[in-house]
């Protein structure tokens, strides 16, 4: 009972800053608003997704952000050169799985800190963007192009938008994978116990390695949805998503130091910070006071996650 | 004979599920070397670290030059003048000597800097008084091991140093070490310090100690005088018990050979062979630190092979990881559960399956009611106490865990099971029901090897042993002619043989 309580921790935070935003702005519980809202946080709430399967395996990737801004700038690039639309997003899917893999080597054949190595590829990707574009944008030209991108940003499927239905799938994705897969209790297992997962006959450096690749693949997914909705790509887009992501896990109830946590809760932890903003603009709160807020709200969750854990 | 500067009386102390220390009393005087002897497990450390503070004891007193004494924790005991100087150094490798020796209690002038000249001056005082040439500028990795434990020492002293504890402090030292440490030891006999020494090596505490106590499973056996006791003596009252029936051995009668190691050698491990029969329990017996987990976790594919080989049934076989050995029938049951056996975090059924879930792959994802089935009939099976299978593991005795690891393992149906210390840190009903499952173990045909601290549980239950020392089988025993005594002569042998040549 008390264990399920813990669980449903999340949600009751998110239940209370409904109502509580509910009150204070009469425009907040509209089926418009709300749509935006979850329009907003779908491209977070993916990143997180992969993010989660990286912090349950306690290590954590700082790279997405970075992974999503190069992706989407290859992707702009083969559209505006003509390329099929399906191509170009395979082609971005395959930038992300590549630079994920890429972290996982360098973490468990390197032994390197995953802090350090997925920082060292923030900063490469980062460059490499800006080398790419020159650090304009790339606007997408081509009809067939900018339709299909209009579809993603604006479109919708049974009167929900589409990025808000790819979030939703890749959430019944990753939980099935979590929850029913045997990848998922290795994943589970390596950030419980390495060393007792070793012994235990799992291969917990492909374990680890997937996790960077889903991560990576997830946020290059979010930089298609990012360059749909500005018809192009832009050199710093996805600057400093990561630390939202790592938010969104963390108020999910994930811990950082691995093995215990649920993608249900990311979802949770994405909205939650979804609707803070939303809210903040609602309220007509200043940017810079925005952040501020944000911050407590952030520490006040997790403080009283740790006290729970403490007991 | 010296004044008795140290009397602790009546000590007991429990750990969950264990006596640790049962109504122990011990001594130590002024000006001499008492040494504390027993087997692994038989409560020499537990003992020492509730003098230095590290625990509290249940009961008892300890008295020091005739006042009670309550130590707090180690800095309590420190000032209170017990000094412990641990197997493993404790010293801040890029460090000086000097700083290393007054880390913590530094000397500061009126404006909060340091006194760094006086600290040198005093240092070199310290370590001129033992007798050693050290530069207290020095960093404490530019000096050997030897001159580290030195000053180890000289950090333990302090004007009021009464007591000195020294935990196997020749372990990891060469002869010519050994002499300048027991220089040292005599030097501080001089200044009419009383000194513990903890060691292994019978040679030693006939060559520096003036007395020794013997603890044998948590309780005193004796103090005696080494001038009046001899080695075989010494030998019987750290072993010397009588086997009850606590352990209920069940004769193997198959003469089929499953598993063959030959001349199996790497870093850990020199030249090891031996064959293992279908149904049998091999033990290995030894010191803590004679290589017998790291024999274990070779086998296990967790460390490469340098040389020799390793046949399965007849078939050669090489694991490049544990995946891979368990893929092939062999399982290790770690001695630490805690960091290597489970995933505490993770739920009872979780850790069950984990080595084995692709029994219960289908199409799309786990069958996870075949799941729950075969757990709980493996809970049933190896009597699990666990309100369910979803309780997380680390809610679970010690001896539920291991029973949890066990029931890993054998899910994994393997050919050659190597437990490793399977009842350490568990109760006596427990234990008693680790020994009745391995009995079930053998008769389904699996054979395990059984890596052991225990001697009585080595020799109450294995069918044949095998004795390492320093990562070399030294002897071979059946059951029928093993006995504590023959065993400890293998191993003091060959610490007896070492010290010779180091003399030579």
């Amino acid at each position: 009972m008390k264990a399920k309580l813990a669980k449903a921790k999340p949600f009751l935070g998110l239940v209370l800053i409904v109502i509580v935003v509910s009150i204070l702005s009469p425009n907040f519980f509209t089926k418009d608003n709300l749509l935006t809202v979850l329009r907003q946080t779908s491209i977070n709430a993916i990143i997180a997704a992969g993010m989660t399967f990286v912090i349950l395996t306690a290590g954590i990737d700082l790279s997405v952000g970075s992974i999503l801004g190069f992706s989407g700038a290859i992707c702009a690039y083969l559209l505006t050169n003509g390329t099929n639309v399906i191509l170009a997003f395979l082609a971005a899917v395959l930038v992300g799985a590549v630079f994920g893999l890429f972290n996982g080597v360098v973490i468990t054949k390197g032994k390197v800190q995953p802090f350090i190595a997925t920082l060292a590829t923030m900063i490469l990707l980062r460059g490499a963007t800006m080398v790419f574009t020159n650090g304009k944008p790339i606007a997408v030209k081509g009809e067939s192009a900018t339709n299909t991108l209009r579809y993603i940003a604006r479109g919708e499927i049974l009167g929900i938008p589409v990025a808000v239905v790819m979030m939703i799938v890749v959430f019944i994705i990753c939980y099935h994978i979590l929850h029913n897969t045997k990848y998922g209790r290795h994943v589970y297992a390596v950030g419980g116990n390495e060393q007792a997962a070793l012994l235990s006959g799992v291969n917990t450096d492909r374990v680890k390695m997937l996790a960077y690749m889903i991560s990576g693949i997830l946020a290059s997914i979010a930089g298609i949805i990012v360059l749909s909705r500005l018809s192009s790509a832009q050199p710093t887009a996805g600057d400093g998503y990561e630390l939202d992501a790592i938010a969104a896990v963390v108020l999910g109830g994930t811990s950082l130091a691995g093995g215990q946590g649920m993608i249900l809760g990311t979802v949770v932890g994405a909205m939650i910070i979804g609707i803070l903003n939303n809210a903040l603009n609602l309220l007509d709160v200043q940017s810079y006071y925005q952040m501020i807020v944000r911050a407590i709200v952030i520490l006040i969750a997790v403080l009283l996650d740790r006290k729970d854990k403490n007991k | 004979m010296g004044r008795e500067i140290l009397r602790m009386e009546n000590i007991s102390k429990s750990f969950p599920g264990v006596k640790a220390l049962d109504d122990v009393r011990f001594n130590a005087y002024e000006g001499e070397v008492m040494a504390l002897l027993g087997e692994n497990g038989a409560g020499k450390s537990t003992l020492m670290k509730i003098l230095s503070g590290v625990y509290t004891k249940d009961t008892g007193k300890i008295l020091l030059n005739g006042k009670e004494l309550e130590v707090l924790n180690p800095k309590d005991a420190f000032d209170k003048g017990i000094a412990i100087i641990h197997q493993e150094l404790n010293l801040v490798p890029n460090l000086t000597v000097y700083e290393n020796i007054f880390l913590g209690r530094e000397e500061t002038t009126t404006y909060k800097t340091l006194k760094k000249d006086y600290m040198i001056k005093e240092a070199k005082k310290l370590l001129d008084r033992l007798k050693v040439d050290i530069d207290p500028t020095l960093k404490i990795n530019e000096i050997s091991l030897a001159k580290q434990q030195m000053v180890e020492i000289a950090k333990a002293l302090s004007l009021n140093t009464s007591v000195i504890i020294m935990d196997e402090p020749t372990d990891t030292l060469t002869d010519k070490e050994v002499d300048i440490l027991f220089d040292v030891i005599r030097e501080l006999k001089a200044e009419k310090k009383a000194i513990v020494y903890i060691s292994h090596r019978l040679k030693e505490v006939f060559e520096i100690c003036d007395r020794v106590t013997v603890l044998r499973d948590g309780k005193f056996i004796d103090e005696r005088l080494v001038s009046e006791i001899d080695e075989e003596e010494i030998i019987k009252l750290m072993v010397g018990r009588t086997l009850d029936e606590q352990f209920p051995y069940l004769k193997t009668n198959t003469s089929e050979f499953v598993f063959e190691v030959k001349n199996l050698t790497n870093k850990y491990v020199k030249n090891i062979s031996f064959s293992l029969k279908r149904g049998e329990v091999l033990g290995i017996s030894g010191l803590v630190g004679a290589g017998r987990s790291e024999l274990g976790k070779t086998i296990f594919g967790l460390y490469p092979i340098d040389e020799g080989e390793m046949i399965l049934e007849g078939k050669k076989v090489e694991f490049k990881s544990p995946k891979e050995a368990i893929e092939n029938g062999i399982m290790y049951v770690s001695e630490d559960r805690k960091s290597e056996g489970l995933v505490l975090t993770m739920d009872v059924k979780s850790n069950i399956t984990l080595s084995s879930l692709d029994k219960f792959k289908r199409a799309l994802g786990l069958d996870k009611k075949k799941e729950e089935r075969i757990s709980e009939d493996y809970r049933k099976k190896i009597n699990i106490k666990t309100p369910t299978l979803t309780q997380k593991v680390k809610n679970l005795s010690g001896g539920n865990q291991q029973k949890v690891a066990i029931a890993k393992s054998l899910l994994t149906q393997p050919k050659v099971l190597i437990l490793d210390e399977p009842t350490r840190g568990i109760d006596v009903g427990a234990k008693r029901e680790i020994y009745d499952l391995l009995n079930v173990i053998k008769k389904e045909g699996h054979s395990v090897i059984m890596i052991s601290s225990e001697m009585p549980e080595i020799l109450g239950m294995s069918d044949r042993i095998i004795v390492m020392h320093e990562g070399k089988i030294k002897g071979e025993l059946t059951k029928e002619e093993a006995t504590s005594e023959k065993i400890m002569n293998y191993i003091i042998k060959e610490e007896e043989d070492r010290i010779e040549s180091k003399i030579s």
